[in-house]
């Protein structure tokens, strides 16, 4: 009964329009939006990599070994099995152009492929050829195309010659899109493709060099893929299994992560907008206090009451969330074009459910959360109200019933989020950054009132400074509405601000300062005393290290399979470089246990790095069991050694006694410390005298690393500016609502002699102080957020970076500054006598 | 003869309102004498809060002039009234108009600052002292009672010492004890410090304590007033 009766006033009420609800539905269509759009980005790329799983996979299945080709049984199996078999080598060279000094060089990706690929999809080129008629070449040299990015590097044009080892090419066109370029991952030179037959005679695959080769097979009917799997398991050792089911597993991970962080970011908004829609729900309430009084009066009971409001906010949430969840998923359909062009993965856009019930569910849950308390105050709206000239306030907190009702809900929203990401630490994470920000951000803002109280005296004689410290500290300040709005935007910006300055620094300033200039791979045994000479006879080379490099995957531990003991540990998964060593290198602590015999020649024994050795469970004595090149060597574990990999300089996992790996085929890896300066002519002198050996520049590596985070910092920045957009206008909300104050306290400042310059330099100092308070905050709050991640996640040193910071409160100050005075031209440009009057 | 300290001629005030225009003060002339406690009276909505805002350079006339303490108030700019006020000029209203966010103390005092005083808050203090609310100084509007807010407007209309006051039924939210409490505040003051009042009453017992009343009807002075100031 009390429903229906309820209803019919909620809709007479809403005949007034939504005029008094602008900020609260833009503060609900901006958060739902934002996630939803997200969400719908992260849904298209799923899509778009389940469709186009095997295009991206090269095929439907990748078997991928390492530095080796399939032997004869195993290459049999796979033309037993698969309708079609591509064999491609993938490694690094470098690529030069020209001769002499006047030569360039540039590290490269190498493809080397067969006559079937690509399996799936096309190769597409500039100028337009098919990718056999390129690979043939012309002239009598073999045919290779190059990414555009290597061939501007190297001053490069089609029909151009360069030499990769000691092989001369022609560059016949210039490589546009390969179908199989999302699978690959990080890769530190732009791409070459070349035919495996070309390299017969280059140098650069030989025994011991680093490469890997990868075949891919494209199967007949409806082969099961399990069956498959389980058959390739039995068959082949240290082998790398991928289907079209989970054509690019990295890329998947790396999207849902980040699009997790992204929601997460969105949630942060929906709570900034939280502010705005509690403060909008309150204003609009206190407004309706003589409607609800006289309600009262004529009968109606605080559930009735209650029921009418509760209905009125739901009707708009609705409209916030269906205008929110329309945007934000028909912006990504229409901007599909240009999402896509920027994605590195396929993606399709389309109007996908799920992340439209999620962010449905998320804006319901905030609205609620934010509603409530005000809403619940309702009930205890007297009829007396109606005759008391202010009417009533009501203050304090509300019945404990909906003080436990709003808490569950905060639960409900937390699980939610974690259970729909699956992420429940970094979830649980950030909602209590969240909170803690918002209980900073509210501690700040009692703060700045006691402050500003405190100040006042010692403004006594300066009536714009102690206008405006009155103003803060005072009853009915826009203190907590402004810092709260603002703050927690600005917040998220400055901790992304903070990790991305101490990750740039981390990388491009404190490591170069230890790290060598290059790493030189793939030089041959017989190449090493030579490559030692020359460069000691370098005098800009200060240091060189080198060391035999293997790689291998440890597949057991003590007789089980590795995973059993170590889980999902990152030196489980893939294969790891493996070195040899008669003696302890230079400079070696061994933590536990003890290094072999000089001239061991008994049981293999292997030295394992401390921190990983503990953090697998390993101890001195186990067994592990190691493939390298298709052959398994168990070897005990008899020392721990610390290994540190943050000097980027040559850091093994495992280091074994030199007969354990005696006769495995096997290359050298130096690391070669020099002046910046003489790096070009190092660069032209090695790869001269040894074409076979790439040379990787670390400056380049740790650019690209940069790049690659830049990119990530990018995206998170747009999730933390579309909430700091919603802080905005929860701040414009907040200053609009304080404009009627504002006008009527300048009308008596006049009447009291106020010049409109004094009470214009009272308004923006208040602004000021509360963006500056909002700033602080922030950076503080951000800070502590930085030094987290940093500290626990990175493990990097964090140092706190002062110029973002300094962005971010001359950005709140600004902030606060120009809606303020936007405010202002109203109060100050009114005439006192009618705003006076309309009080009387 | 005393010299004139308030000077209206042939003043007229019209509003654009929803209806149109709206001519709520229809030529106005009249002069008040410094020292003058004059009371203007009038039914409801007949121009006498209008005419108090024309005085106090609140509102600007629509024709004729008015003058105070020898300016033409018509001539000046907002910034140039506030200026004026702020020396010659103190307003008490029916709703007080306190300023919420600041304490009594902080409200008498702020003319003061604004008048460049160096002992606003001892001068402020005083006052409130004098009008009986020492302990109330640190208090904000909204801990005080409504005659202790009228104590506080009329200790801040008259702290700065101005040679007019204009009162605009300073009363009129008042119970009849704080009513009375605040009519003989305001009456000392005129007494003590030789301040103008013009005080816009409905209360014909609190116009009787003035020294003249001139009534208003839809805009205009009574006849017989306006007689009074052509002789």
């Amino acid at each position: 009964m009390s429903l229906r009766v309820a209803s019919r006033i909620a809709r007479r009420e809403l005949r007034g329009g939504i005029r008094g609800f602008r900020v609260f539905l833009a503060c609900l269509i901006l958060g739902v939006a934002a996630i939803t759009a997200v969400g719908s980005v992260r849904e298209a790329i799923r899509a778009g990599l389940e469709r186009e799983g095997a295009t991206i996979l090269g095929g439907d299945v990748d078997l991928e070994l390492t530095y080796r080709f399939a032997g004869e049984e195993e290459r049999a199996w796979m033309d037993g099995v698969a309708a079609e078999v591509a064999e491609l080598v993938d490694f690094r060279s470098m690529a030069v152009f020209g001769s002499g000094d006047a030569a360039e060089r540039g590290l490269t990706q190498v493809k080397a492929v067969d006559d079937s690929y690509p399996l799936l999809g096309h190769v597409v080129l500039e100028p337009d050829m098919p990718i056999g008629t390129a690979l043939d070449g012309k002239n009598g040299l073999p045919g290779a195309v190059m990414a555009p990015l290597l061939m501007a590097r190297l001053g490069m044009e089609p029909g151009d010659r360069f030499r990769m080892g000691t092989q001369d090419f022609i560059l016949m066109a210039a490589l546009v899109h390969e179908p199989d370029d999302a699978g690959g991952g990080f890769g530190l030179g732009p791409r070459t493709i070349v035919r495996t037959a070309a390299l017969e005679n280059s140098g650069l695959i030989q025994t011991g060099t680093l490469f890997e080769t990868n075949y891919k097979l494209r199967l007949a009917g409806t082969t099961d893929l399990d069956v498959l799997k389980a058959e390739a398991d039995e068959l082949f050792t240290g082998i790398r299994w991928r289907d079209r089911r989970n054509g690019a597993p990295g890329v998947q991970v790396f999207v849902d992560r980040l699009s997790t962080f992204l929601v997460l970011v969105g949630l942060a908004g929906l709570a900034v907008g939280g502010v705005g829609i509690s403060a909008a729900v309150t204003a609009y309430l206190e407004q309706k206090t003589a409607v609800i009084a006289t309600l009262k009066t004529l009968g109606a009971d605080g559930r009735t009451i209650f029921q009418t409001y509760f209905l009125q906010i739901g009707a708009l949430t609705v409209l916030g969330i269906v205008i929110g969840i329309a945007a934000g998923s028909l912006a990504p359909v229409l901007l599909a074009s240009v999402i896509e062009e920027r994605l590195p993965v396929p993606a399709v856009f389309a109007l996908h459910p799920r992340p439209l019930a999620e962010a449905a569910l998320y804006g319901t849950l905030t609205a609620l959360i934010f509603t409530l308390w005000p809403l619940a105050r309702v009930e205890e709206v007297r009829a007396a109200a109606l005759f008391r000239a202010n009417g009533e306030r009501q203050r304090g907190l509300p019945r404990v019933a909906w003080i436990g009702l709003t808490l569950l809900l905060v639960v409900g929203l937390v699980s939610l989020a974690a259970a729909l990401s699956g992420l429940w630490i970094l979830t649980l994470a950030t909602a209590g950054g969240l909170i803690g920000a918002f209980a900073l951000l509210a501690l700040a803002a009692r703060g700045i009132q006691v402050l500003a109280r405190r100040l006042a005296p010692a403004a006594r004689g300066l009536s714009a400074v102690r206008l405006a410290l009155g103003a803060v500290s005072g009853p009915g300040s826009e203190a907590t509405s402004v810092v709260l709005s603002l703050g927690l935007g600005l917040t998220v910006l400055a901790a992304i601000g903070q990790i991305d300055a101490n990750l740039r620094n981390a990388i491009a300033q404190d490591l170069p300062e230890r790290a060598p200039a290059f790493f030189m791979v793939d030089i041959q045994p017989d190449q090493m005393d030579g490559f030692r000479t020359r460069l000691f006879d370098n005098p800009a080379v200060s240091q060189i290290e080198s060391a035999p490099m293997l790689r291998g995957i440890i597949t057991e531990i003590n007789g089980r399979p590795a995973s059993e003991t170590g889980g999902d540990h990152w030196v489980l998964q893939g294969d790891r470089g493996v070195t040899y060593s008669d003696r302890p290198p230079d400079g070696t602590v061994i933590t536990h246990g003890e290094w072999w015999p000089q001239g061991h020649q008994g049981a293999p024994q292997v030295s394992f790095a401390t921190e990983e050795a503990l953090e697998l469970g390993l101890a001195i004595g186990d067994e592990i069991t190691v493939n390298i090149l298709g052959r398994d060597i168990t070897a005990q574990v008899t020392s721990f050694r610390e290994v540190d990999f943050s000097t980027a300089g040559i850091g093994f996992i495992l280091s074994m006694n030199p007969g354990a790996l005696a006769g495995a085929p096997h290359s050298f890896i130096s690391t070669v410390y020099a002046d910046a300066a003489a790096e070009a002519e190092i660069l032209r002198d090695v790869s001269s005298t040894y074409p076979n050996v790439t040379a990787i520049r670390v400056r380049d590596a740790i650019s690209r690393v940069a790049e690659i985070l830049a990119g990530i910092a990018a995206a998170i920045t747009y999730g933390a500016l579309a909430t700091l957009l919603t802080g905005i206008v929860v701040l414009i909300g907040a200053v609009a609502a304080g404009a009627h104050a504002r006008t009527y306290e300048a009308a008596v400042l006049k009447t009291l002699g106020a010049t409109r310059k004094t009470i214009l330099r009272s308004f923006a100092m208040r602004s000021a102080v509360l963006g500056a308070a909002a700033g602080i905050v922030a950076i503080i709050a951000g800070g502590l957020a930085g030094w987290g991640v940093m500290h626990f996640v990175m493990d990097v040193e964090y140092g706190f970076e002062p110029v973002s910071a300094l962005l971010i409160v001359a950005g709140g100050v600004a902030a606060t500054l120009a809606a303020g005075l936007v405010f202002a031209w109203g109060p100050l440009s009114a005439r006192p006598a009618r705003i006076l009057r309309a009080r009387e | 003869m005393a010299e004139t300290i308030l000077s209206l001629r042939d003043a007229r005030l019209s509003l654009d309102g929803n209806a149109g225009r709206v001519d709520i003060l229809k030529g106005i002339t009249l002069d008040i004498a410094r020292g003058e406690a004059l009371g203007l009276v009038g039914p409801s909505g007949s121009g006498k809060s209008s005419l108090l805002m024309l005085l106090g350079g609140l509102e600007r006339a629509t024709g004729g002039d008015v003058a105070a303490v020898g300016n033409d108030l018509t001539a000046l700019g907002e910034d140039a009234l506030a200026r004026f006020r702020r020396k010659h000029m103190g307003v008490v209203f029916q709703s007080f108009h306190l300023i919420s966010t600041m304490t009594a103390l902080e409200n008498v005092a702020t003319p003061l600052e604004l008048a460049g005083a160096d002992d606003a808050f001892d001068r402020a203090g005083e006052e409130l002292a004098a009008m009986g609310l020492e302990d109330r100084i640190h208090h904000y509007p909204s801990q005080l009672s409504g005659g202790e807010q009228q104590r506080v407007a009329l200790a801040r209309a008259a702290a700065p010492r101005p040679d007019i006051l204009l009162a605009d039924e300073p009363t009129g939210n008042l119970d009849v004890a704080n009513g009375e409490a605040i009519m003989d505040l305001l009456f000392g003051l005129n007494a003590r410090h030789a301040a103008t009042l013009v005080l816009v009453t409905h209360a014909p017992e609190l116009a009787a304590r003035c020294d003249r009343v001139v009534r208003l009807f839809d805009g205009q002075l009574a006849p017989e007033d306006r007689q009074a100031v052509a002789v």
